[in-house]
């Protein structure tokens, strides 16, 4: 940035620190507090940064640099990416942690320690918007922000801001995941966070579609290839879904609580309009925009079909959005939405599997490469785990098998398979695909490790997955199971009890993709220090042992 | 003529039209529930929360309660049996946001108000194995902690903002009420009363020397399901 | 006839033939014969690129 600019924010940043100063000096509430002094403590740590970077000298002045396109010396801004794949690891194995704690706590109850902090009931959120925000959330920015720049051929647009974004971005995560554990939410899944973390977030959003939408516009390449179209539909769809569904009306300006602003049945449509698409578009359009690249990249060959990406994307951001009410069936909810929910998500299946085909089809006459490469056998297994769950989601949006499957383990096996067979898988790719490129290695550390990681985890997953589907259909009989005389055969406590076996089997399942996230955190750090492990290649291990 | 060319090449353009596509549904499903008037049964003795209880709620939301019990009974017979008349829109009328709820790991609250005792309660919420041996839930022995609240009539005047009608004089009397509604002897216990029909006053916790998060969080849990009167309720003028 | 029923069938019959005519045009001009050799540069992009933005190829 020039001297001037540099002024600007460092002024910009002190007033924001002393103006959240005085926010914690006039809270009504603990949390309140807690969360302008953390606030206050970033703003001046920034502002203290920025000023140090201040240069007056002569030379500075003269030549201002920064976003001038001409001025790069032709290299691509990666500094962001390298520290977002650290962030990526980082958070997924905090997510994952929690996940596998708060399954222990299911099975086991004692471990909720009837504490404040350490109850089910406020690690849940931290679980799942760790995993989803902070661990998939960096993913989708680091792999964007990395995407954007090759496929454009283009440094980042005002890069500065591109910092702004990752840093504000974990921010928000500390302030979500302080909050959940000090007891704030608006009791929205996927949508806890508090007014003002919701309006910071907003901010640090509208800097990152500018970055994005910047780096478009300055292109080199005539064309925005596919993976990008997927980037800018998750940013501005997201953008969206956040705004409408956080309005809110905060009960003080100083106080940390506030009241939704839509109630009852509207709440709950737009809700779920919300944490549908914070499936669709968070967690699928975003994957998508990776699957475009990694795939092709990996395999060394354009995507299978790209008049059908076109196609894919169009049609599967339409259906998407209508879904939301698979959520509501049986409901409060008018059955004319829940009709419109159950038959968008059934068409839902079609763009799915035309996404699936596309990119497992990419391999035709290279399936060999599976053998040999286990980064690319990571990045097939998402997409064959992508085409599972949407066959399984339109299925389980049909009114009558969702009588049974709703309120039951049967939904979280699912979000499961999607989320650590889909989303997280890839991610892993993509890490394992990045990592050499970022640090400028060879190759990863040991490919041997990356296959141990691809299996446990898989396993993992199965494991997971296959408990949770048991549980949830055996409890869903269990309800409504009628005896002889036409009464009701089970309390609901025996429907409890006999769940014990499969949550054990499901805390084991996630323990076991927990291992393999820190098999890959060592892989990775190995990778940066630059050292490289001579295994036996990877191809004669599987057919040694198949 | 038009070309996909020219979404391909321009990203002002692609940015539109994707914010376009993806705002269709949106609109077309959520828009028409706040105007068409069948959305929310006509029923009789939906009020908004009393002080004490709006309190309570928001506990019930701040341990996340609403992540294992559902508050939506569907109409199926085994949920009927199990737990009540199935749920109606007018029932979380005043819910913001709505605690609806997607899972069971306990069983569903919609009715739960009345169904159990305010000791068992008590007993069920500090050490729940203790009267439920085959039970999951956490304990909550820390809602002993005295009621704190900043500024009870600040949280009934958002509300109201927001459409729920709360009268000024229940605004005025909102921390007197909240007070009176755990404590019988108290002047204003019949008060509470009037201003919210079927409110159920008696000191909930045990406890009579001091207003607990407990008092709040029972006082929500046994109005719960009990203010709709089904005697007057009509299916066929709410179908939907 | 209240605003339900009229919106209801207003969507089941011209709302539907509207999605069913642009979905076909949509697909037409996607698949129309002649366009894969266009689209085939596009699907290299990522594959034409490396280390800088100055490589051009």
């Amino acid at each position: 940035m020039d001297p001037l600019s540099t002024v600007f924010a460092v002024a910009l940043s002190g007033i924001a620190t002393l103006l959240t100063l005085y926010f914690a000096s006039q809270a009504q509430d603990t949390i309140f507090f807690v969360h302008m002094i953390i606030f206050a403590l970033a703003a001046g740590l920034f502002t203290i940064y920025l000023a140090r970077k201040c240069d007056f000298s002569r030379e500075q002045m003269a030549t201002p640099q920064g976003d001038d396109p001409g001025s790069y010396q032709g290299t691509y801004s990666d500094g962001i990416v390298r520290l977002g794949v650290i962030a990526t690891i980082f958070w997924g194995i905090v997510g994952f942690t929690v996940g596998v704690v708060i399954a222990f706590q299911l099975a086991f109850p004692a471990l909720n320690f009837d504490l404040p902090f350490t109850n089910f009931g406020r690690l849940r959120p931290l679980h799942t918007s760790a995993v989803i925000f902070a661990f998939g959330g960096n993913a989708l920015i680091a792999t964007s922000l990395y995407i954007v720049q090759r496929t454009c051929r283009v440094r980042l647009a005002f890069e500065p801001l591109a910092w702004f974004v990752f840093w504000g971005y974990q921010l928000f995560i500390v302030l979500a995941a302080t909050g959940y554990l000090m007891g704030s939410t608006q009791a929205k899944e996927y949508a806890e966070p508090e007014w003002y973390v919701d309006l910071w977030l907003t901010v640090v959003w509208v800097a990152y579609l500018l970055v994005f939408m910047m780096t478009l516009m300055r292109r080199k390449e005539p064309h925005i290839y596919v993976a990008n179209w997927f980037f800018l539909s998750f940013i501005v769809t997201v953008a969206m879904l956040h705004v409408v569904n956080g309005l809110a009306l905060p009960v003080s300006p100083f106080g940390s609580h506030s009241y939704a602003a839509f109630s009852g049945v509207q709440s709950a449509l737009v809700q779920w309009w919300y944490g549908h698409n914070a499936v669709g578009f968070f967690l699928t359009a975003g994957f998508l925009g990776m699957m475009y690249y990694f795939i092709p990249k990996q395999a060394n060959r354009p995507v299978y079909s790209y008049r059908l990406s076109i196609i894919h994307f169009w049609s599967l951001i339409f259906l998407y959005i209508w879904a939301g009410p698979h959520h509501l069936h049986y409901t409060a909810l008018p059955d004319w939405a829940q009709t419109l929910g159950m038959v968008f998500s059934v068409m839902l299946w079609m763009p799915s599997w035309g996404g699936m085909i596309n990119g497992l089809m990419t391999l035709s006459g290279a399936w060999d490469k599976l053998r040999t490469d286990p980064i690319l056998r990571m990045l097939v297994a998402s997409v064959a785990f992508y085409g599972m769950s949407t066959f399984e989601g339109p299925l389980m949006s049909i009114r009558s098998v969702n009588g049974l499957s709703h309120y039951t383990d049967w939904t979280i096996g699912h979000v499961h398979s999607g989320a650590l067979g889909w989303n997280a898988l890839i991610s892993f790719g993509a890490i394992y695909y990045l990592a050499p490129k970022l640090w400028s290695r060879r190759e990863m550390y040991s490919l041997r490790l990356i296959n141990w990681h691809f299996w446990i985890a898989t396993l993992g997953i199965v494991i997971y997955a296959a408990s949770m589907w048991v549980s949830g259909i055996t409890q869903g009989l269990m309800w409504r199971e009628y005896n002889a005389d036409g009464f009701l055969v089970y309390s609901f406590a025996e429907t409890v009890l006999i769940l014990h076996p499969f949550y054990v089997m499901r805390a084991v399942g996630g323990l076991m993709f927990l291992f393999g996230a820190w098999i890959m955190a060592y892989n990775v750090w190995r990778t940066i220090r630059g050292e490289r492990r001579v295994d036996q290649p990877v191809s004669e291990v599987i057919t040694v042992g198949a | 003529m038009f070309s996909h060319k020219i979404i391909e090449k321009n990203s002002t353009l692609l940015l539109v039209l994707s914010l376009l596509v993806v705002t269709i549904g949106g609109i077309i499903e959520i828009v028409p529930t706040f105007y068409l008037e069948n959305t929310i049964e006509k029923v009789k003795g939906m009020r908004p929360y009393s002080p004490l209880e709006l309190m309570g709620h928001n506990i019930y939301k701040r341990e996340g309660c609403n992540l294992c019990h559902s508050q939506m009974i569907r109409p199926f017979r085994d949920e009927v049996e199990r737990y009540g008349h199935y749920s109606l829109a007018a029932e979380s009328m005043y819910d913001h946001p709505f605690v609806w709820g997607s899972k069971r790991t306990g069983p569903d609250l919609a009715r739960v108000g009345g169904r159990y005792s305010d000791e068992w309660h008590r007993e069920h919420l500090k050490d729940p194995r203790s009267v439920v041996p085959e039970s999951i839930m956490p304990g909550y022995p820390f809602l002993k902690a005295p009621l704190k609240v900043h500024d009870i009539a600040a949280h009934l005047r958002a509300n109201q903002r927001l459409g729920v009608p709360y009268t000024e004089e229940q605004i005025e009397a909102a921390a007197v009420d909240m007070v009176s509604q755990a404590d019988p002897d108290s002047d204003g216990a019949e008060d509470v009363v009037s201003r919210y029909p079927k409110a159920q006053v008696r000191d909930f916790d045990g406890d009579p020397t001091t207003l607990t998060e407990m008092d709040a969080l029972i006082a929500y849990l046994q109005m719960l399901g009990t203010l709709v009167d089904f005697s007057t309720y009509s299916v066929e003028e709410n179908s939907r | 006839m209240d605003l339900y029923t009229e919106l209801r069938q207003f969507a089941d019959s011209w709302g539907l033939l509207y999605m069913m005519l642009i979905f076909i045009v949509v697909l037409f001009f996607v698949f129309r014969p002649g366009s894969k050799s266009y689209y085939e540069h596009q699907a290299r992009i990522p594959l034409d690129e490396e280390t800088s933005p100055d490589d051009k190829k």
